[in-house]
């Protein structure tokens, strides 16, 4: 049999309630594999063994299975509020700040009673592709440590990678749960806007954030948003539609589903290995019964700026709140209320972070209103269109989640703007408010690809069982990256 | 973008940068603007913006009262507090 930690969550479920192994047994699985790996991988920000040990104890105590996630070992990501459990977001500026309220995600796998093992690193505030922004250190890649995991969920990808937990929440505003699942070989779904309540994730681009689960397979994907779906009358931006049963979208049948390839996602700034693998995986699903025809969206190359006026717009707004007062870093003694704010934020903040909130300050400042902020409100709503007009025609649309495998740590960071690229194919689901999956669909020097699904709105269900169906037919999400000769792979050698 | 633009909108945004960080998001900031000025060639005249992908309007709830947080966990996070307040530097002149 295969060590726990290489196993997926329904599997260990399955395992757990027919008493083959113990909740404490799983737990501890998973600690001790943080313990020996995570030296290396750094995907955890905090760890949290006791509190872990003492939920696996009070499951192995009542006998029971009492719940479908009970005692599967998640990580969180760090900027979902976990009560009396630092949540940082990576960030200096919150380093000591421990949340007297539980996200209402976390609060929803509490009620499961699942064990966190700890909250996972990120690039700071989530603004980032590579973890490289965190302001404490860099994840590694499981697959080859000397490059990035992704980001801005970089240390929940990586930690599933790694089989340091079974899953892991991500949250995502411009690709941050696909696009490192993507570069570490794992399932990321990013939700509909509106399916998963937002009460408890600290706040970074509101009109696009969303909260999903990172997972070994589409079936634990299906499980985990099950857990945390649904409207919270804490969110008003939750949407009070009933959540359907995902599991029963776990189906491998693709007959007659209408598969768009739009034109843009295949052309320019797309590594050409990546679109090969991307290209057999739709080649997979025709021969499956599907259809396929190509689609253009004239406005994908608007993406971009349009993201990085909006999100650093919203940013510079929700980030206000950081001004040493109620919580947080406060640095200055002995000045000026204004220039007490002005040195904690320098001070508190890293540089990307910074960045955004100079760019949207910028942008939303008396006189540039018009011509960045609202041009890029009205740029959004073309966009928008681009895919209203393919769900007349499409069920869904296959794309690359990255346009690249996972890069070298460093090779991008002192270039913002070929940073801000890795999310070319994933930015343009979270300004049109869609669900989207990312799963392993190949490898490029021995480097994990994503294949992205994208859907309608709420349509999770098709995501799933498109993603469900490929999964079924190939066997790239069984692989697993091995970390435990690892020191050869520090030298590069997992290529 | 100028310098003293970049030192302007530091200034409403809070942030002390230094005198390099001044300089390089001069830079930075002009680049990245000048790259999204493509954004300018659509016509966008009669396009309304869009602020949430999902649109919802007027969510309301009834005005209950409910529990709110324990003054005593709100405050644990306080860099400076003193009694049930938090302690910020003088604004008023005494």
């Amino acid at each position: 049999m295969a060590e726990l930690q290489e196993l997926t969550a329904h599997h260990l479920m399955d395992l757990l309630a027919r008493r083959e192994v113990s909740y404490t047994d799983l737990a501890k699985a998973s600690l001790d594999t943080i313990e020996r790996v995570d030296s290396q991988v750094r995907a955890f920000v905090t760890v949290t063994p006791e509190r872990a040990l003492s939920v696996a104890a009070a499951l192995d105590a009542a006998k029971a299975h009492p719940s479908p996630l009970a005692g599967i070992p998640i990580a969180i990501k760090d900027n979902m509020c976990t009560r009396g459990i630092p949540t940082t977001c990576s960030s200096k500026i919150l380093r000591n700040w421990v949340p007297p309220y539980n996200a209402t995600v976390v609060e929803r796998l509490l009620q499961q009673q699942v064990v966190i093992s700890g909250k996972t690193n990120l690039d700071e505030f989530a603004m980032g592709s590579s973890t490289e922004n965190s302001g404490f250190f860099t994840t590694h890649n499981p697959w080859d440590l000397t490059r990035v995991p992704g980001g801005s969920s970089g240390g929940s990808a990586a930690a599933v990678a790694a089989g340091e937990v079974a899953a892991a929440l991500g949250s995502d505003t411009g690709g941050s749960i696909r696009q490192p699942a993507s570069f570490c070989g794992v399932v990321g779904l990013k939700p509909t806007y509106g399916r998963v309540s937002r009460y408890g994730l600290v706040a970074f681009a509101s009109s696009l954030d969303q909260i999903g689960p990172i997972t070994r397979d589409v079936t634990d994907a299906a499980i985990v948003l099950q857990a945390i779906a649904g409207h919270d009358p804490r969110d008003s931006t939750s949407v009070p539609l009933p959540v359907p049963d995902y599991t029963k979208s776990l189906v491998a049948n693709v007959k007659g589903l209408r598969i768009g390839k739009p034109r843009e996602y295949f052309g320019e700034g797309i590594d050409a290995p990546v679109r090969q693998m991307v290209e057999r995986a739709i080649d997979l699903m025709v021969s499956l019964g599907a259809q396929c025809e190509e689609i253009s969206m004239p406005h994908t190359q608007y993406a971009l700026p349009v993201y990085y006026l909006i999100a650093p717009s919203e940013c510079s707004s929700n980030l206000a709140r950081y001004d040493g007062v109620k919580y947080g870093l406060r640095t200055a003694q002995d000045v000026d209320m204004i220039a007490m704010m002005e040195k904690s934020r320098d001070e508190g903040f890293g540089p990307e972070v910074k960045r955004r909130i100079m760019l949207g300050t910028y942008a939303l400042s008396a006189g540039y209103y018009d011509a960045y902020y609202l041009k890029a409100q009205k740029v959004r709503t073309l966009i928008k269109r681009d895919f209203d007009r393919a769900w007349e025609q499409f069920d869904v649309l296959l794309t690359p989640t990255s346009p690249t495998v996972a890069f070298e740590i460093g090779a991008r960071v002192a270039d913002p703007l070929r940073m801000y690229a890795a999310d070319l194919c994933t930015i343009p689901v979270n300004l049109a408010g869609l669900p989207a999956i990312s799963v392993p669909c190949g490898f490029v020097d021995g480097l994990p690809v994503g294949l992205q699904v994208i859907g309608k709105p709420f349509a999770e269900e098709t995501v799933l069982q498109v993603a469900y169906t490929y999964e079924q037919h190939t066997e790239w999400h069984k692989r697993r990256p091995n970390l435990e000769g690892s020191t050869a792979a520090a030298g590069g050698g997992a290529k | 973008m100028t310098e003293d633009e970049v030192a302007h909108v530091a200034y409403l945004a809070r942030l002390e940068l230094t005198p390099e960080e001044r300089k390089l998001f001069t830079v930075q900031l002009d680049s990245i603007l000048a790259h999204f000025r493509h954004l300018q060639e659509l016509d966008t005249t009669s396009v309304p913006p869009t602020s949430h992908a999902i649109s919802m309007q007027n969510v309301l709830r009834d005005d209950e009262v409910t529990q709110s947080l324990p003054v005593e966990d709100v405050l644990a996070n306080a860099p400076e507090r003193d009694d049930s307040f938090f302690v910020v530097p003088r604004i008023v002149e005494s």
